[in-house]
């Protein structure tokens, strides 16, 4: 196990999820057989091959510093809970 | 202070000069109405992904190199993952595990020492939307506005080791920083503006030990002199609290610029950023040929020009250290140079009249009315006599405000000085007829008096009368 119960329960935190007593043990099992599945890797002998950050040959995708339209303030303020005088308006934060 | 060691390191986040924002085409204007420059990117709408602009790894790396820094030739970005009102995705794209420039250092002087302050890292970043509290602060506030023009702005955060020991090294350190990006056109580096902003990381030890203490984070401080005030005052705060038999406490503390002291902040809770790597955004490959053309756009730098000013001007170091701190006043110098070409007078008047306004009205340069050719005709209307030195003051500040030829002010204000010898013989007549007494302490041997009948001219003229010569005449004429 290399993930507790305690460790899922953080993670549910930061992530702002609300977990069951249930849930919490599923999770604990299917996070843990996933981290086991990934473990197999450590068999493997990698000490000539280069880490790859990224899995597609790609690189240097890049554009030009040319500005393109941004959206209508009410498009960009479309999907707000609520809105006031152009802003997002949200709950108290700390 | 004298048993403790003040340590202190410096995150400096700084806004790069683009056009447009680090991912997508919106415009980085500053001061625009909010939510007005914003798209599915920058507001982290599901379903959208940004392209890296490439403006912005050039002014990295550009930054970088005059950072001194060694640029990572395959850098990618990573994931900071985190929940704040100001982030809509609910992580920053950052570069956690590659910057793009490392191990740097800035040299610094400290009371004519040179001292080195290494740099760890500066790596780009994306900068997340504004909150404007609606009761003033956050703690006293039941709601927030999100202003999201400034996400996904460029910036770099450039980290120091934490190789500080006072309140000026760190300003001396800022001013480095400030006038390398600036030169270099990196960026605006404005504080006010917030296109450079600095937090700070201070701790103290037992002088002799080398242990690091518990540290604390100090933010909102809003200018140099704040950073440097505050980390002064975070200082003494932290030695008496180990005085005191108690213990520092990690924690984020805010700057009270009004008070002069540094506050708690309500602490998150320790936070787990959880980084991984951005798999939606290719990494970077920097070729050496990449590099070079980048250094090639690199200008003169603040010491190189400074050492310039020494040795092909004659300045001082002090006075070229002075002007070469800020780009503007640098190219006020040099073009003012071209028409007057003494150095030193030039200097004089910047360093006096020019950044004595700017202070006293807390002012940039490119606010003022005054250019290089207006300070260079004054300087030749002091030359010719035609004005004295402190008219000239006065003629300055006139320009200064409204930015009219010297000539002219000199005409419209009345100053022109009077040497006419002429004109200067009939009033120096009627103040000696006036004033018998000095004129016979003055044949009777106190040659002080003259000082008096001098000032009597002056008066008389309106303080037109140029003094030398006045004196020279009054001495003529007491002595028939």
């Amino acid at each position: 196990m290399i993930i507790s119960e305690r460790d899922v329960e953080q993670l549910a935190f930061l992530s702002r999820l609300d977990l069951t007593a249930e849930d919490k043990i599923a999770y604990t099992k299917s996070l843990n057989a996933i981290l086991d599945y990934l473990d197999m890797l450590n068999r493997l002998d990698t000490d000539t091959v280069e880490p790859a950050a990224h899995v597609l040959p790609l690189k240097n995708i890049l554009r030009e510093d040319k500005l393109q339209p941004s959206l209508d303030k009410e498009q960009a303020l479309a999907n707000a809970p609520e809105e006031e005088e152009g802003a997002f308006k949200v709950p108290r934060i700390v | 202070m004298s048993n403790y060691e003040a340590v202190i390191g410096l995150e400096v986040h700084v806004e790069l000069k683009t056009h447009t924002k680090l991912f997508c085409g919106c415009s980085t204007e500053f001061g625009k109405e909010p939510n007005t420059q914003v798209c599915p990117v920058c507001l982290g709408l599901p379903g959208s992904t940004g392209v890296l602009n490439k403006k912005v790894v050039e002014l990295a790396v550009k930054a970088g190199l005059v950072l001194n820094c060694k640029i990572g030739t395959y850098t990618w970005f990573d994931r900071k993952n985190y929940y704040y009102p100001d982030l809509p995705k609910g992580f920053q794209i950052s570069q956690v595990f590659r910057p793009i420039a490392y191990k740097g250092y800035l040299d610094i002087d400290i009371n004519g020492q040179n001292k080195r302050i290494n740099i760890t890292r500066a790596h780009i970043e994306e900068d997340p939307g504004k909150l404007i509290h609606s009761g003033g602060s956050i703690m006293t506030s039941h709601y927030s506005y999100v202003d999201y023009n400034r996400s996904g702005m460029p910036l770099i955060e450039i980290v120091s080791e934490p190789e500080i020991h006072s309140g000026e090294e760190a300003g001396a350190y800022l001013e480095k920083l400030k006038a390398n990006l600036e030169y270099a056109g990196v960026s605006d580096v404005k504080m006010e503006q917030g296109s450079l902003r600095c937090d700070a990381n201070v701790s103290v030890r037992p002088v002799g030990t080398t242990a690091l203490g518990t540290k604390t984070e100090i933010k909102n401080m809003n200018s140099f002199r704040a950073v440097q005030r505050a980390i002064e005052y975070e200082v003494e705060r932290q030695i008496e609290v180990l005085e005191d038999g108690d213990r520092v406490i990690q924690e984020t503390r805010g700057w009270d610029e009004n008070r002069g002291i540094t506050l708690s902040m309500r602490n998150k809770e320790n936070p787990d950023y959880r980084c991984f790597i951005e798999h939606e955004l290719p990494p970077i490959e920097l070729t050496p040929e990449w590099i070079a053309d980048v250094k090639g756009t690199i200008p003169e730098l603040p010491d190189a020009r400074r050492k310039r000013l020494v040795e092909e001007h004659g300045l001082p170091d002090y006075d070229a250290g002075v002007i070469t701190s800020s780009l503007a006043l640098a190219e006020f110098f040099d073009a003012a140079l071209k028409k007057y070409p003494d150095a030193k007078t030039i200097s004089n008047w910047i360093m006096g009249e020019l950044l004595r306004l700017l202070n006293a009205r807390n002012m940039e340069l490119s606010e003022a009315k005054i250019t290089p050719d207006g300070l260079a005709a004054l300087l030749e209307l002091i030359e010719k006599g035609s004005i004295s030195n402190k008219m000239g003051k006065e003629v300055f500040e006139v320009m200064f405000e409204e930015g009219k030829d010297p000539g002219q002010i000199v005409k419209e204000k009345g100053l022109s000085q009077i040497s006419d010898e002429g004109q200067l013989s009939r009033i120096i007549d009627e103040v000696i007829a006036k004033n018998p007494k000095s004129v016979a302490d003055f044949q009777s041997g106190k040659k002080q008096a003259v000082g008096f009948l001098v000032g009597q001219v002056m008066k008389a003229t309106k303080g037109q009368a140029n003094p030398g010569v006045v004196n020279a005449m009054l001495r003529e004429k007491l002595a028939q």
